[in-house]
């Protein structure tokens, strides 16, 4: 009866290890390469300077199309920015408020409460510009694909100049390896220098595309380094008090044949 | 079994009037339980900890969780990154319903193995498969709640399902929904139901419970209780162990809540839903999938009956089925651990679900597992077949056929013995 509960519990691990994986395992697009992430792990975390390049590339080059949502700028403490540059970084944007006392909408400087404004007033509009694609928010882009950053990050790096021979590819549309289907209305967003990083890193494309996934899986994860710092104390603490708790059972159970 | 007498005054003066305290110390207490009960009996006691999780945990999402299809997408990612802790609850929630699953569906394989369901347990059993269908329509109308992708597309296949039924099927539909399509309406009862079922499945608990007590666990000899020797009182012994028990299983749980919590999840659930856009795949959670590859392995018709009728009811039956085995299970022992030839065929039947499992996962054109040749959806026909045929025929006949290995006279007996052997 000990094996079977054994058989029981690896039947848990085996069942949650593989629903988990075939019901993933799916679409027809090759899977992109796992990287190496600095969260990776048990006790990874976020590289803050990566996350501040990663939202120096969404500021300048992403931002014009893709809207950012659940960020709020007073968030960006989560990557490192006091309050100070939380203000000024939100002055920089216009939002839009009202009514005033005239009934009239207008216009002033963001403030630290304040959500990313969106680049574009409707949906309508964003696929106006965008040849009929929507530009997704990236809020929970990491979350919302499968392979997470390895996806955004294969995504950005994916493209080609010219589709495989014999491939037809639509007007305004991309060759991507990864995108499913492999045509994709976004055009190439990253180009070498598109942004000038102030601590030295080499502003490669690849360079830009892993800062960005980076700085994503912030925007879908921020409670990542909370949430990981409170589970090994959570499970030290099980493990501790489940090792008294067994030998208090074998304890009492001492005199009883079973 | 008479009532204990009770020193403390405050303690005596209540039970008197209402004898809730006799009434645990008989039930929790002094409950005579069979010694030898293996670790699989822990997930009773587990399932009803998962429980309370989950109602607990549900009132604290409640809390801020908006039933509205232009915000219940953004309450929760509010709950997500502006509630105290909103991460770690709704992590324990969706985590938790797995976990519910996973300990209730080994719950249910011990049930299956040792023979519980067998006189004088059957309505014991019947309680636990009404448990099992009450908690699979509060997790698919939960599941519904954040409003995603896969939660709309998901509510719009199933509810879609009752279609299939020749007349009433359509204005059932339109009734179940509350309008033309899955939309408003739809959610708001589905939370309204959604936060209704977990009590009654508390109920149904107790009502599990109280048929537990009445009869009596069983144990892995599958032979009753007949001498005192054979018992032990359930305190300390199996509420230290269940104790024990509870500290491996928080351990597993809170390695998913803390480390992998979205790896049981599917990742389009994070799309707010959009009525406008398929989801290429759209895959219930892990725990539904061998059902709804049931119910996808019917793609023919019988009769003139279609084949969508036909597979919702194949589905259904696959766990109405459950409430008969009492009856189809000819063999006069219990435990499969003296059943030679059916303890295979159980093990056979455990690979069958995990088989039927993947094909729900796949689309149905895909490769069996990556076999050229090997249709998931015909991989799917043929364990479904066998699923029903375990019942119908394995659990009759080999219970007619097999030759069972001799018993041991009493949980005593067996339980010198394998002491002497160790
Ligand atoms: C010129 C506008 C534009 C810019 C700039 C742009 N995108 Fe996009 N993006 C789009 C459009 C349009 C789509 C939708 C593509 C489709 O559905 O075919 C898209 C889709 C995406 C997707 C989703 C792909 C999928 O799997 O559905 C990701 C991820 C993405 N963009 C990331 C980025 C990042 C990161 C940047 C900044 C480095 C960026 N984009 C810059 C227009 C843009
Ligand atoms: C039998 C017990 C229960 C089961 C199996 C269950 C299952 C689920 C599931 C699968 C989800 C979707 C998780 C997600 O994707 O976020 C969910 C969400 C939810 N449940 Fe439950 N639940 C149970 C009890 C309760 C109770 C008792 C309440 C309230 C009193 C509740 C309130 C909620 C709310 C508000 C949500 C939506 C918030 C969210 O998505 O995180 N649940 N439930």
């Amino acid at each position: 009866m000990r094996k079977f509960a054994l058989t029981a519990i690896a039947a848990a691990f085996a069942v949650t290890a593989f629903t988990g994986g075939t019901a993933k395992a799916a679409g027809d697009a090759p899977v992109p390469a796992a990287q190496d992430w600095s969260w990776d792990g048990i006790f990874g975390t976020y590289d803050r300077a990566q996350l501040q390049r990663g939202f120096q590339v969404y500021k300048a080059v992403c931002a014009s199309c893709h809207s950012l949502r659940f960020i709020a700028f007073r968030n960006l403490d989560g990557i490192g920015f006091n309050e100070d540059q939380i203000k000024a970084i939100a002055a920089e944007y216009d939002v839009e408020d009202g009514p005033n006392d005239d009934g009239d909408m207008f216009t002033r400087p963001g403030k630290p409460s304040d959500y990313f404004p969106s680049p574009f007033p409707n949906e309508k509009a964003a696929a106006a510009s965008n040849g009929g694609a929507i530009p997704p928010d990236l809020s929970l882009m990491n979350k919302a694909r499968v392979g997470g950053p390895d996806y955004v990050f294969g995504l950005l790096t994916g493209y080609e100049e010219e589709a495989p021979e014999g491939f037809d590819l639509a007007d305004g549309k991309h060759y991507n390896h990864y995108f499913p289907g492999h045509q994709i209305s976004m055009a190439p967003p990253l180009y070498d220098e598109a942004v000038e990083y102030t601590d030295g890193t080499p502003a490669t494309v690849e360079q830009h595309a892993r800062d960005i996934s980076a700085f994503l899986n912030w925007t879908a994860q921020p409670e990542l380094e909370a949430r990981k710092a409170l589970g090994i104390k959570v499970i030290l603490f099980l493990i501790v008090l489940t090792a008294m708790l067994y030998a208090v059972k074998r304890k009492i159970w001492r005199d009883i044949e079973h | 079994m008479s009532a204990p007498q009770w020193n403390n005054k405050v303690v005596k003066w209540v039970d008197d009037r209402l004898p809730v305290i006799s009434m645990l110390h008989h039930s929790a207490y002094e409950y005579p339980t069979p010694k030898n009960l293996s670790y699989m009996w822990n997930f009773g006691s587990l399932a009803g900890f998962v429980l309370v999780t989950m109602i607990l945990s549900g009132i604290f999402l409640v809390m801020n969780y908006t039933p509205h299809t232009s915000m219940a997408f953004e309450s929760v990612e509010r709950i997500m990154r502006d509630v105290n802790y909103g991460w770690l609850i709704r992590y324990i929630h969706m985590n938790g319903a797995s976990m519910f699953f996973i300990v209730v569906f080994l719950h249910m394989f011990r049930g299956l193995y040792y023979g519980s369901y067998k006189a004088p347990r059957e309505m014991l059993w019947w309680i636990g498969i009404l448990i099992l269908l009450a908690m699979m329509a509060t997790a698919f109308m939960g599941y519904v709640l954040p409003w995603g992708q896969m939660s709309f597309w998901g509510a719009t296949v199933i509810t879609n399902l009752f279609s299939a039924f020749p007349i009433i099927g359509d204005p059932l539909v339109t009734w179940l929904w509350g309008g033309f399509s899955v939309d408003n309406p739809t959610l708001n009862r589905f939370f309204s139901l959604h936060y209704l079922m977990p009590f009654i499945i508390l109920g149904l608990v107790v009502l599990h419970v109280w048929a537990l007590h009445s009869v009596r666990s069983n144990n892995p000899t599958g032979v009753e209780i007949k001498t005192p020797q054979d018992s032990i009182p359930f305190h300390p012994y199996y509420t230290i162990k269940d104790l024990f028990g509870m500290g491996v299983f928080l351990i597993f749980f809170c390695g998913f809540v803390f480390f992998a919590p979205d790896y049981l999840g599917h990742p389009d659930n994070y799309i707010p839903a959009n009525p406008l856009v398929t989801p290429p795949h759209i895959v219930p959670e892990w725990y539904f999938l061998p059902f709804y590859a049931i119910l996808r392995s019917i793609d023919f018709t019988i009769f003139g009956i279609p084949a969508k009728l036909l597979g919702v009811l194949a589905m259904f039956a696959s766990i109405v089925i459950l409430f008969v085995i009492p009856w189809l299970d000819t063999s006069k022992v219990r435990s499969s651990k003296f059943r030679p030839v059916y303890k295979w065929f159980f093990w056979l039947f455990v690979v069958d679900t995990f088989i039927l499992g993947y094909c729900g996962a796949k689309a149905p054109d895909d490769y069996f597992m990556g076999v050229p040749g090997l249709k998931v959806i015909v991989m799917g026909q043929l364990s479904t077949l066998y699923y029903f045929a375990h019942f119908l025929v394995v659990m009759p006949l080999v219970g007619k056929m097999e030759r069972p290995k001799p018993l041991p006279a009493s949980i005593s007996e067996s339980v010198l013995k394998e002491g002497a052997n160790a």
